[in-house]
């Protein structure tokens, strides 16, 4: 079948098989790997895109599905080399290891903070359950989208907890660790 | 002092673009946070996963596997497969038999009697396990290859499957490889260093008291995020090969390639792109590798297997799964006298790379910090027609800690002591480091106290023990219980001697090659290989450190046998102890060498000239200097050089440990238990940690919660169990329970700071830690909750029901008091007998 | 891994939906929100050899009122159905059910219809159609039929609905008056399915409790009401009485033994969450 979509900006048309999973047309037809694929089953959402301003998983989502969908990938998160509030504070907050569930990570914690842009810690936690991390143990991970939702809201990063912190954020909210 | 360097074009061209070359050092990268290197790819997506790689006429390869645990193979007709469209090739394991190799390495022959069967990439005769290789097909796509699998016909002949070690080890059981006549893989026994256990129990007559437990450590799957693939490019006419591999070992890989199919090993190039976890499944040659190749050079195409997570938990080595008797056995006064240890240790069908080294290593490890007169280890090694274990973060040392960590508390318990204080009277103390362990080791140092006091300090002990004290009085439907892990491990595998005194293929040094370049910046070259812990950054700390040049200006080289030509790679937490040691050892003879020239170039006496900071200068005169970033410049133009230097400033330095490093620390649980629906949820969990020295406190702090999740994960969540058939009924992430961010505590962590004496960093590791010490953690909170209800034990993962189970009095509760051979007390129990019996009954169910 | 192939037609009405349902024969496959069925297929689980997509069937999508019901199409996604407001206002059951279905992100894809279709009694949106007396509307050729929810579900995965059937909307009776609300969910990680779930909706007056819903999840191979609870609820205001009342939930039960749970464990978990539902919606606390 022949599909239409918008990736990352760029309007694509291709013919893909009805079976064709939206992750694999991205990554092996319009190669745009930066999305990877860590399951079968749609638990661990490292595959997560956003399709027309909501997260989904991408191996869950048929390609044919997608048409006429504006997708954006965590290759098209950042404005140009401006990185996504979202992004920086993952660096900044060590909010990740291997690297690998990170662009779900990513994708999942932005949908999150369009939703709802002063989040608890808590309510974090619960909004990124279905993004697996093996590495992190998910601490600096909530750090992390929590910094961004005080980036985001105009109120500055939160303190990092670490000590000895290379370049220390400036205090504006009661983090704690 | 430029001018008088004299390099030509080059010092041109620095002059005109001053950033080219490097700012000076500004001080104090050791100890610093800084953010990592690796995480511009890795959050914008531009990551070289190895399934992102893609070739010219690349083709993919599936895999077709066995849906029996056991079974002959009659026949396997791929010929159907082959009428496919886009189909290229499709081989049965007998189609391959004479390319891929008589049998996949094993490189721990842990005793020399031990039973190695044949293990082949693909099965020819007997398939062993559910997810053994029977087939391949090679298709132009991964769509095409998928479907082909499906017109492969195979024909089996089941046999019994073998899934209980204890049932596997009776007389009359089904055998797992019928020509070795037994199950048994092997027996390891290690009477320790010191005096005869039965002996000193005996002698101390009635003043002994003996506990003993089971305890079972569940089989894991260790669930890399990333699963595992592989890409081989061939050029056929040289019959040379790069592989491109989701690896920790990317250089022993090479090795093992070379020695399985006759490929001569200069032929092979071996690279770990960026590969996403590993925790000891990606440490292994496994036989997608050896077919991707072997297909590779048959078709003279590149080919790829990329691994699904269905595949993965099946293919993919599982971790632990040991039953662990244990007897631990003291004065009334609570001296210990000393440990034995009797493991059952589930091998799984075959035998990986260091399958059997695992439960063995833990050896050592069992009397922990405690001393003790005298200790026993025995392990027995058991086929079963399960996926192989192998080494899981921690590797041999999870295992041992646990078991300590759980029945110390089991004989304060029974001593009706409290457990910290039976734990400070039986530690080693500071003053008496270093120490000669019972199991034989050195600990060089160690301050089991310093933690401890801070832990107890973060963790408000007193308050929390009131907490629960009165919610235990008031009969509160939700209890808390407190538990305790003070452990250490051992890191920095690992001294060459020793790991060939233990029989293991290989030594344990690592390698490391440091270059200037001309513009004063730093390629710094290691044979360890990294998948996510923060080499780039770390590394670049050490050498920046050591040079006195900017963390910016450091790159690293690794994971590519081509430019990191030697290593042993990463894992037991030894990258930083051994291949950062060597990356330090080599900075110094750069140092050194940089030092010979800038003399030279100064016109002074080399004893005259001093480095600090970047910078050489001449005692007693403060304007003569040169950075060595001018000193790395003026060695490349090589106009003016000591007579008979080479012009470089690189060199090599492979550093082999005198010792292995030993970690410690307190790690302190409070859980609530729901005594009515058994849910256990961790209300406060605290570690400090003495991992010596610190390079980057945010990488320690990652790792540090990295390894809590997964211990955490060990005592609540995860479990891969097997149905009587030998199906993997959690084989996928539905059932397997991968805990996500809400399942999980804050952790609150602290450290204290007892360098290391063996190596010059002062350096210990940290990156099995959180692991090692967690587990015991928990369960000690767990059963200290459920204490009350006459519960001694609770089978891990201590699951709701096991726990609501547990408090009804269905299981775990019989401690059965008795007189023991050796006179004086003893207690005893099954552990988790109805529990057992509860997951017995759901096997059958499914 | 990947699914078999299969030929693909996306309708745009219902009319075109049941057509092409009927054209495609019985092997033949609704495609909904995709959250079970895509992930099924990628294992080779099943082969149908059409899907037929919902998603662009717009008449399918959406929450409206008819009077005294609630009105949902069945292609509803789940997101939708948590923020919608009448549903917030008139099945705040439902909100809260479905809000702790999966994830986000597979709440983006999911849909009301496609998880009641499914009928997977672990699901935890079945007890809750069950438990508010819901109305399911199925068309096909022969037209229009409505069903009642206690009549949809028949077995493990399996509903009333006729092969030429597609569910088009959910009616749900609007909950009027001094109403509270609870979805229990007991689950061991916080994505994984319920052990057992109870749903329970329980209208108070003067600090009794007047009505009481309950629906379970995973106490059978169909969602469970237990009738006897709602009666014996009736004129209780402590929570001994709520604890006396909920010690039959499980009453009459068969719930599966499987990795997840053995069968006594759940219906003792069912007793115990139907009394903390209960009193949590009817604010009972002591």
């Amino acid at each position: 079948m022949r599909v239409s979509m918008k990736v990352d900006g760029v309007t694509y048309e291709d013919e893909v098989e009805p079976r064709t999973l939206l992750t694999h047309h991205l990554r092996d037809g319009l190669g745009r790997v930066g999305t990877p694929i860590g399951c079968d089953t749609s638990n661990c959402g490292s595959c997560t895109v956003s399709i027309d301003g909501e997260s989904v998983k991408s191996c869950s989502v048929l390609a044919v599905q997608a048409a006429g969908a504006d997708i954006t990938t965590i290759q098209g998160l950042a404005e140009g080399s401006e990185w996504h509030p979202v992004q920086k504070a993952f660096q900044q907050h060590h909010g990740l290891q291997c690297g690998y569930c990170t662009p779900g990570m990513i994708m999942a914690s932005v949908d999150l903070l369009t939703r709802n842009p002063s989040p608890t810690e808590d309510e974090v936690r619960h909004g990124l359950e279905g993004n697996l991390c093996r590495c992190t143990g998910y601490q600096n991970i909530v750090k992390a989208v929590l910094s961004a939702a005080s980036e985001l809201r105009g109120e500055g990063p939160i303190a990092g907890s670490f000590r000895d912190a290379d370049e220390p954020v400036p205090a504006t909210s009661g983090a704690s660790s | 002092m430029t001018e008088q360097l004299d390099a030509g074009l080059v010092a041109q061209e620095i002059a005109e673009h001053p950033d080219a070359l490097s700012k000076p050092y500004a001080g104090g990268e050791l100890g610093r946070g800084r953010r990592r290197k690796e995480d511009a790819k890795l959050v914008t997506g531009q990551t070289n996963w190895t399934d992102n790689i893609t070739l010219p006429g690349l083709l993919h390869m599936t895999v077709l596997r066995s849906p029996m645990a056991h079974a002959r193979i009659l026949s396997v007709d791929v010929s159907a497969a082959l009428e496919m469209p886009g189909v290229i090739a499709a081989y049965s394991g007998a189609d391959l038999a004479d390319v891929m190799g008589a049998s996949m390495p094993c490189a721990w022959p842990v005793t020399p009697d031990m039973v190695s069967p044949v293990h082949t990439p693909l099965a020819t005769d007997e398939v062993r396990y559910v997810g053994d290789g029977v087939a391949v097909v090679i298709a132009r796509d991964r769509y095409a290859a998928a479907d082909a699998l499906e017109a492969i016909a195979v024909e089996y002949d089941q046999l019994p499957a073998v899934v209980d070690m204890e049932e596997a080890l009776k007389p009359g059981a089904p055998l797992v490889h019928s020509e070795k006549g037994t199950n048994q893989c092997f027996v390891f026994d290690f009477p320790g260093a010191g005096a005869d256990y039965a002996e000193t129990v005996k002698n101390a007559g009635d003043d002994a008291v003996v506990v003993r437990r089971r305890f079972r450590q569940q089989r894991l799957i260790p669930t890399p995020m990333e699963p595992r693939g592989v890409v081989v490019a061939p050029i056929a006419a040289a019959d040379e090969f790069t592989m491109w591999s989701t690896t920790q070992i990317p250089h022993i890989l090479r090795i093992m390639l070379a020695l399985t199919t006759g490929i001569p090993e200069h032929k092979l190039r071996v690279v770990a792109p960026d590969v996403g976890g590993g925790f000891g499944a990606k440490l292994n040659v496994y036989a997608e590798e050896i077919l991707c190749l072997v297909v590779a050079r048959k078709l003279g195409r590149p080919i790829k297997w990329t691994e699904s997570r269905s595949e993965n938990y099946q293919a993919t080595t599982h971790g632990r799964d040991q039953i662990q008797d244990i007897e631990i056995a003291c004065t009334k006064d609570g001296t210990l006298l000393g440990l034995k240890v009797e493991l059952l240790a589930d091998m799984g069908a075959y035998l990986q790379l260091i399958t059997p080294g695992v439960p063995v290593l833990g050896a050592f490890m069992f009397p922990a910090i405690y001393k003790m007169p005298s200790y026993h280890f025995t392990c027995t090694g058991v086929f079963t027609t399960k996926t192989p274990t192998d080494a899981y973060r921690g590797a041999g040392r999870p295992e041992a800690t646990y078991a300590i960590e759980r029945i110390m508390d089991e004989l304060a318990a029974e001593l009706g002591r409290d457990p910290m204080e039976l734990r400070r009277q039986n530690w080693i103390k500071h003053e008496e480091f270093p120490y000669e362990m019972v199991a034989g080791l050195t600990y060089d140092s160690g301050n089991y106290e310093a933690a401890t006091d801070k832990a107890e300090q973060m963790f408000d002990m007193a308050g929390l023990k009131a907490e629960r004290d009165r919610r235990r009085a008031s009969k509160d439907p939700v209890q808390i219980g407190i538990g305790i892990s003070t452990f250490t491990e051992m890191c920095g595998l690992a001294p060459s001697r020793v790991l060939g005194s233990l029989s293991y293929g290989a030594g344990g040094w690592e390698s490391a090659s440091v270059r200037m370049l001309p513009t004063g910046k730093v390629e710094v070259v290691s044979g360890a290989t990294p998948h996510g812990q923060g080499h780039h950054t770390s590394w670049s700390q050490i050498v920046a450190d050591s040079l006195g040049v900017p963390f910016e200006d450091v790159e690293l080289v690794a994971g590519d046998t081509r430019s990191s030509h030697k290593g042993m790679d990463t894992y037991g937490s030894r990258s930083l102890v051994v291949g950062g040691v060597a990356i330090h050892k080599a900075t110094g003879k750069v140092i050194e060498k940089a030092k010979r020239i800038a003399a030279h170039l100064l016109e002074a006496n080399e004893d005259d000239v001093e480095f600090g900071g970047g910078t050489f200068s001449v005692k007693g005169s403060p304007e003569a200097k040169l950075t060595i970033q001018e000193v790395a410049l003026a060695t490349f133009a090589a106009h003016n050089l000591p007579d008979g230097m080479e012009p470089t400033l690189d060199s090599d330095y492979v550093s082999d440990p005198e010792n292995f490093s030993y970690p410690h620390g307190t790690h302190l649980c409070a859980v609530e238990i729901d005594t009515e629906t058994g849910f256990t949820k961790i209300l406060k969990y605290v570690c400090v940690d003495d991992i010596g020295k610190i390079i980057n406190p945010v990488i320690v702090e990652g790792q540090i919660h990295g390894g809590l999740a997964q211990g955490i994960a060990q005592a609540l969540y995860e479990e891969a169990v097997y149905d009587a058939e030998g199906n993997l009924t959690t084989g996928s992430l539905v059932d397997y329970l991968v805990p996500a961010a809400p399942d999980l505590p804050h952790f609150d962590t602290g450290r204290t700071e007892t360098p290391a004496t063996s190596n010059p960093l002062g350096v210990k590791g940290v990156g099995e830690a959180g692991t090692i010490a967690s587990t015991p953690a928990v369960m000690n909170a767990v059963v200290d909750a459920v204490r009350q209800y006459g519960v001694n034990d609770i089978d891990m993962p201590a699951t709701p029901e096991r726990v609501w189970r547990a408090i009804n009095g269905e299981g775990s509760a019989r401690a059965t008091a008795g007189t023991v051979a050796y006179g004086g007390t003893s207690t005893g129990s099954t552990g988790g007998a109805a529990a057992d019996e509860a997951l017995d009954d759901n096997r059958s169910a499914l | 891994m990947i699914p078999a192939q299969f030929d693909y037609v996306a309708p745009t009405t219902l009319a075109e939906a049941i057509a092409a349902l009927g054209a495609a024969g019985e092997d033949a496959k609704i495609l909904a929100g995709g959250q079970s069925l895509i992930p099924v297929l990628r294992l080779r689980l099943a082969f149908p050899t059409t899907l037929i997509d919902l998603s662009r069937v717009s008449e399918l999508r959406g929450v409206g009122e008819d009077g005294d019901v609630l009105v949902i199409g069945a292609m509803t996604k789940h997101s939708d159905v948590i923020e919608d407001p009448l549903v917030r206002q008139y099945a705040a059951l439902l909100s809260e059910a479905t809000s702790t279905v999966a994830d986000p992100a597979v709440r983006h894809r999911g849909t009301f219809g496609g998880a009641l279709a499914h009928a997977d009694p672990a699901g935890d949106l079945a007890a809750v159609a069950l438990a508010l007396d819901a109305e399911l509307v199925a068309e096909g050729p022969g037209g229009r039929r409505t069903i009642a929810a206690k009549d949809f579900f028949v077995d493990y995965l399996e509903t009333s609905l006729s092969p030429d059937e597609i569910l088009a909307a959910v009616r749900i009776p609007k909950l009027t008056g001094d109403w509270g609300v609870r979805y229990e969910k007991f689950n061991r990680v916080a994505q994984a399915w319920a052990i057992v779930g109870v749903a329970t909706a329980v209208r108070t007056e003067g600090g009794s409790i007047a009505e009481a819903r309950i629906g379970l999840t995973n106490m059978g191979s169909t969602p469970v009401r237990p009738h006897s609870v709602e009666a014996a609820l009736v004129g209780a205001s402590t929570r001994e009485q709520v604890v006396a009342a909920a010690a039959s939930a499980a009453d009459g039960t068969n719930p599966p033994s499987d990795l997840g749970a053995k069968a006594d464990y759940r219906q003792h978990l069912a007793r115990v969450l139907t009394a903390r539902a209960v009193s949590q919606a009817a604010g009972i606390t002591s």
